[in-house]
């Protein structure tokens, strides 16, 4: 369950950095940090909200990534586009966005860990051991959510603009397609869908300025491992590397599992430099 | 309808169009030759405003486009098929279709009018398009165009590496549209084709366009075509 839990978390994260690669071109390195202030802002939401703790988190599911969302568009609009989407000088624009979100938490949010309280406590007992009942909500939520997101991209003409606007940029401008707003869109999505899995994520694991360092190193390993910009490379990958992560963290330790993972990456670098699922260049 | 005055522009520091002027009407093909390099590209691109008219007036029916940002430029009117078709590979035919259509907020009614112009289209729109053959991918390069029901459409070396049949065909809907009151600008450097739908020839060489003569006046072996063209 563990691994499925984080094979989730991991796989909503890592769309999201993929989307931002594949249509934008841009290495997105503030990633990790869309996904803290999606925790942060959901320990916050839910200490506003009165009563059950499912309203609070309900709330924050609902608020947090939407105002992730908005601040990830305006980045995109008074940085990223002011540099023409250049790749060197977005991923220095990228970095400098992820330690000005981190020290804006910490100034706002202090230091400490914060705890978030699960929106309920169900435990599912089986006869051998018990599964909580909210991880398990956590896999559906995620599944649900990169369902949504797979049903957006194929099926909605926002999803076939975006499409296009990945495939040929000069080409989509000249039939009307308004590529800095599909940008300033996929960049929000891209940050939203961060947000989304911090959420699922919080009540279990808690919300700190500096947690955005693990999800964002295992969001790149599964991006290159199943090719970035693929969406259906970056599901697979996102499934190997967060039940590998999961299971062996648990059963040996979190350092083994991020070194497994890492040679993972170099192997692929080595012999498949496209991914398991890329195109190659 | 198209008029261009004293138009410069180019790709960063590079001046390629140095004061181009240059018109097209409604219900005419007018063609664009020169050698390679000379900035036949860059002219089609400039009036799409893919590439920034760093000077001069480019007007369709009168409004200045010049200045609009890229994506509005097409809005009103302006079909556009690339040199080299530059689908979107991986999307479907009809996917690409659909791209033109939305352009214009056209539908249903025109789509079905420009499948019919291309039949062949309409047995292949769940196909990815870069798995179609070179003449149907032309064949859905000018029917995406065609999508935006357009008043101008701008072809740029469309026969460009096709078959004679295939060549045909697309000559017979140039001339289709030109019936239809459609302007025409097309970039081409086969003698045979320009002199088979040319109403008027724009000679282009260093940036400029530095002959416009109507097609009357001229025949395969006129010396116009060496000069210019070289052949």
């Amino acid at each position: 369950m563990e691994g499925l839990v984080k094979a989730a978390v991991l796989a909503l994260t890592a769309v999201g950095l993929s989307l931002v690669f594949g249509v934008m071109r841009v290495v997105n390195v503030a990633h990790g940090a869309f996904f803290m202030l999606g925790a942060v802002l959901a320990w916050t939401v839910a200490q506003y909200v009165p009563g059950d703790p499912m309203f609070g988190w309900f709330a924050a599911l609902l608020i947090a990534p939407a105002i992730v969302a908005a601040i990830a568009a305006t980045a995109d609009t008074f940085v990223l586009k002011r540099l023409n989407y250049d790749p060197e000088a977005t991923i220095v624009a990228t970095i400098g966005l992820l330690y000005i979100l981190e020290q804006a938490a910490l100034s706002l949010f202090g230091p400490d860990a914060k705890p978030v309280p699960a929106p309920f406590n169900i435990r599912l007992q089986l006869p051998w051991f018990g599964y909580s009942g909210y991880k398990i909500f956590v896999v559906f939520a995620a599944v649900a959510v990169l369902l949504a997101v797979w049903w957006f991209m194929t099926r909605t003409r926002a999803g076939l603009v975006m499409r296009a606007t990945q495939v040929d940029r000069q080409t989509a401008r000249a039939f009307g397609i308004n590529v800095d707003r599909v940008y300033a869109g996929v960049f929000a999505l891209g940050a939203g869908l961060a947000a989304i899995a911090a959420v699922l994520l919080v009540p279990i694991s808690q919300a700190h300025y500096l947690m955005g360092g693990d999800p964002l190193l295992l969001s790149f390993i599964v991006v290159i491992i199943g090719g970035l910009g693929s969406l259906r490379g970056t599901l697979v990958a996102a499934l190997i590397i967060g039940l590998s992560d999961g299971v062996i963290s648990m059963f040996w330790s979190p350092t083994l599992a991020k070194i497994i993972a890492t040679a993972a990456v170099a192997m692929v670098l080595v012999f498949r430099p496209q991914g398991l699922f890329g195109a190659r260049a | 309808m198209l008029k261009l005055e004293g138009v410069f522009g180019g790709y960063g520091g590079a001046t390629v169009l140095r004061d181009v002027s240059f018109s097209a009407a409604a219900a005419e093909v007018t063609c664009v030759m020169g050698r390679n390099g000379v900035g036949k590209t860059t002219l089609m691109r400039a009036i799409m405003g893919l590439v920034r008219a760093e000077k001069g007036s480019i007007q369709l029916d009168r409004l200045e486009i010049a200045n609009l940002p890229a994506h509005e430029v097409p809005r009103h009117g302006i079909g556009y098929v690339p040199q080299g078709r530059r689908l979107f590979g991986p999307l479907t035919v009809a996917e690409n279709l659909e791209i033109g259509l939305m352009t214009r907020g056209r539908g249903h009614a025109v789509r079905e009018s420009v499948l019919d112009l291309f039949p062949r289209l309409r047995e292949r729109l769940g196909q990815v398009s870069a798995t179609l053959s070179g003449g149907e991918q032309q064949m859905l390069a000018i029917a995406r165009a065609l999508c935006l029901e357009p008043k101008l459409l701008l072809l740029d070396e469309p026969t460009e590496g096709l078959q004679p049949s295939m060549i045909a065909a697309i000559r017979d809907v140039v001339v289709g549209l030109k019936a239809a009151g459609v302007a025409v600008v097309l970039v081409e450097q086969r003698v045979e084709a320009v002199l088979g739908m040319a109403d008027r020839v724009a000679f282009m060489d260093h940036g400029q366009v530095v002959e416009t003569v109507a097609r009357q006046g001229l025949d395969a072996k006129s010396p116009l075509f060496r000069q210019y063209v070289g052949v």
